[in-house]
């Protein structure tokens, strides 16, 4: 489902420098967003969940820069406190997956033979499983929130770092050097945290990058089915779905305004991710 | 003398080639087996983890007045003093005779409840593929091919594979339905006609993510089959580049589209549960979700089921169609 770099055949020196550009503009990008999601509630012009009735649906104002809800609520300043828990999200099924599948990857590429074969086997079979579909069954099973979906969609993520971590690693492996490690007695547990693992955690970083625009998508999608995180929390996927009854009496403003905020935030996770396991694949 | 080695050799080209048709025939019946236990594993792993999830469907059948006998007698109709192993035995036999047991809520067979509406979802599906094909392979040769064209068409599919679903399904109701008014904001319609009508802004926002990966994919297949040598060298003896296009090319860049196509339809079945939450559309995805809000757990389990049934026949296909097409994948070791 990712967006994956596929374009280093022929690209001309000024090309190249140019697309540097675009991993700068792309990585401030992610920065700032990432510094209004921790900053954002301190930020916010308006308190986000401050109701006021008398002026819900407004359109844009000096007041109210991106209009207000059906509840009144300043949209900006809800989609500011929104990004700490869409990246909250995000952020810990990346975290969490990235090292479920790197060491998983490392195992099974360690240890070769029937161990490799089954975990590759498993993996496959994973898969086979929608994402979505797992992280609404986990909410069926331990109630709708914020855990339900993140945990569900660690899970699901694994296997995509897991296969392409586990190539890397198994070429590390076949290097003569750790042949050499061995000889000299060193432990298993200490080449492959020390070596094995930091010579494939820069894919293993790409890899993260990319998948943190599809689990931010995946997590706003869960809330947004209400199977997430619930409202009067405010979150990215769950302001998009409240915004659905104002769509119909021509007050677009809170889905365009959430909805905007992921396709930015994504596009410059996308971007980033691509830019770096392109320049990891040059490197090699 | 010389007999005898012909037939000695007309003998190994028999064996080699009776081996390589059963290399084939192996790999696919490995393929098609494996996909046939994922569906049990999975339908193992689904049954086994919302059996510990919160409700209690006594109640929910009978109403919290019920007295203890009947509530008893309920409970053992429907197997739940039964281990979890037996349950799970039960309701597979009787998955597998295509019932799936009755729905909590409205106390009618599940198989009936899924019916119609799969039908619903079916059309979706198909609508949406047929867009993201037509558009993603399109707009992917273009980009392939054309070296003035590959910016756009790269930045038109970055952005287009960072757009949910149920973002675009908004954009497109503020504007389509509820501006101009050209489509129905919501409902899936009745008889066909209306239906397509109805089914056209949701088939749109279902496939602009997957059509973008379509169209990413596809141009980099065809541009990495552009850039081969013997490209170069056919049109150095002069043939016409369209056909050199149309006869090499774009042939062998075809698996891998088809590959990264079928994944993409597969990936459009699962966000079809998004999209007609979205459109409030009367499919098994939206199905899916009421049933999970209402904890009638017999649906979760068949709606869960058909969408991994339906996710792993379209990726075994495309594994089988591999092994068929792609002469280097036939194992000839």
């Amino acid at each position: 489902m990712s967006a994956i770099a596929l374009d280093n055949t022929t690209t001309p020196a000024g090309a190249r420098r140019s697309k540097d550009k675009l991993l700068v503009v792309s990585g401030a990008v992610c920065l700032l967003v990432a510094l209004v999601a921790v900053f954002g509630t301190v930020l916010a012009p308006h308190p986000p969940d401050q109701t006021d009735v008398l002026n819900a649906s407004l359109g844009p104002s000096a007041d109210h820069w991106f209009g207000t809800d059906g509840l009144g609520r300043d949209i900006i300043s809800r989609a500011m406190a929104g990004a700490r828990v869409s990246f909250a999200g995000a952020g810990f099924i990346v975290l969490g997956s990235a090292f479920l599948g790197t060491t998983l990857a490392i195992f099974a590429a360690w240890n070769g033979g029937w161990v490799d074969r089954n975990i590759n086997r498993v993996l496959n079979v994973m898969f086979a499983v929608p994402g979505i579909l797992v992280a609404v069954l986990a909410s069926a099973i331990f109630g709708a929130g914020f855990w339900a979906p993140v945990i569900a969609l660690t899970i699901v993520y694994v296997p995509f770092y897991a296969r392409v971590v586990r190539s890397s690693a198994v070429r590390e492996c076949k290097m003569p050097y750790i042949e050499g490690l061995e000889l000299a007695g060193v432990s298993s547990w200490r080449i492959c945290t020390r070596h094995v693992l930091r010579n494939v955690s820069p894919i293993a970083l790409a890899q993260a990058t990319i998948a943190f625009g599809s689990a931010l998508v995946d997590f706003a999608a869960v809330s947004f089915l209400g199977l997430g995180v619930q409202p009067p929390q405010a979150e990215w996927g769950l302001m998009v779905a409240d915004g659905r009854s104002e769509i119909l009496s021509g007050a677009p403003q809170q889905s365009l305004v959430a909805g905007a905020c992921i396709v930015v935030t994504v596009v410059a996770f996308n971007v980033l991710g691509d830019r770096l396991s392109s320049r990891i694949g040059a490197d090699r | 003398m010389s007999s005898t080695a012909d037939v000695a050799a007309a003998r190994a080209t028999k064996a080699r080639g009776s081996g390589r048709r059963s290399g084939i025939t192996m790999k696919v019946v490995s393929t098609v087996l494996g996909a046939v236990g994922t569906v049990l594993a999975a339908s193992f792993v689904i049954f086994v983890a919302l059996s510990f999830a919160p409700g209690d469907p006594v109640a929910q059948l009978l109403g919290s007045k019920a007295t203890d006998e009947a509530r008893a007698a309920t409970s053992a109709k429907l197997g739940l003093d039964d281990p979890l192993l037996v349950r799970y035995w039960d309701w597979l036999s009787a998955a597998l005779h295509g019932d799936f047991g009755t729905s909590f809520t409205y106390r009618t067979d599940v198989i009936e409840l899924i019916k119609p509406r799969l039908e619903t979802t079916f059309l979706l599906v198909a609508m949406a593929a047929v867009l993201m094909l037509v558009v993603g392979i399109g707009l992917g040769t273009i980009g392939g091919v054309s070296r003035r064209w590959r910016p756009v068409v790269s930045a038109l599919a970055g952005l287009g594979i960072s757009i949910p679903t149920f973002v675009a399904a908004s954009v497109l109701i503020s504007v389509f339905a509820v501006q101009l008014g050209w489509f129905p904001t919501f409902g899936a319609g009745e008889g066909l006609a209306d239906q397509v009508e109805h089914l056209v802004l949701p088939a749109v926002a279902l496939s602009i993510s997957y059509g973008a990966y379509v169209t990413q994919l596809s141009s980099a297949a065809v541009r990495d089959e552009a850039g081969k040598e013997y490209v170069m060298t056919s049109r150095g003896r002069g043939i016409p580049s369209r056909r050199i296009l149309r006869r090499h090319v774009l042939r062998n860049a075809a698996l891998p589209v088809m590959t990264a196509s079928g994944l993409a339809i597969a990936g459009l079945v699962a966000g079809a549960v998004v999209v007609e939450q979205a459109f409030a559309i009367d499919g098994i995805g939206s199905l899916l979700i009421s049933s999970i809000s209402n904890k009638d757990y017999p649906i979760v389990i068949a709606v869960s089921l058909v969408i991994v049934v339906v996710f792993v026949v379209v990726t075994t296909i495309i594994d089988v169609a591999q092994v068929l097409l792609d002469p280097r994948q036939r194992g000839d070791r």
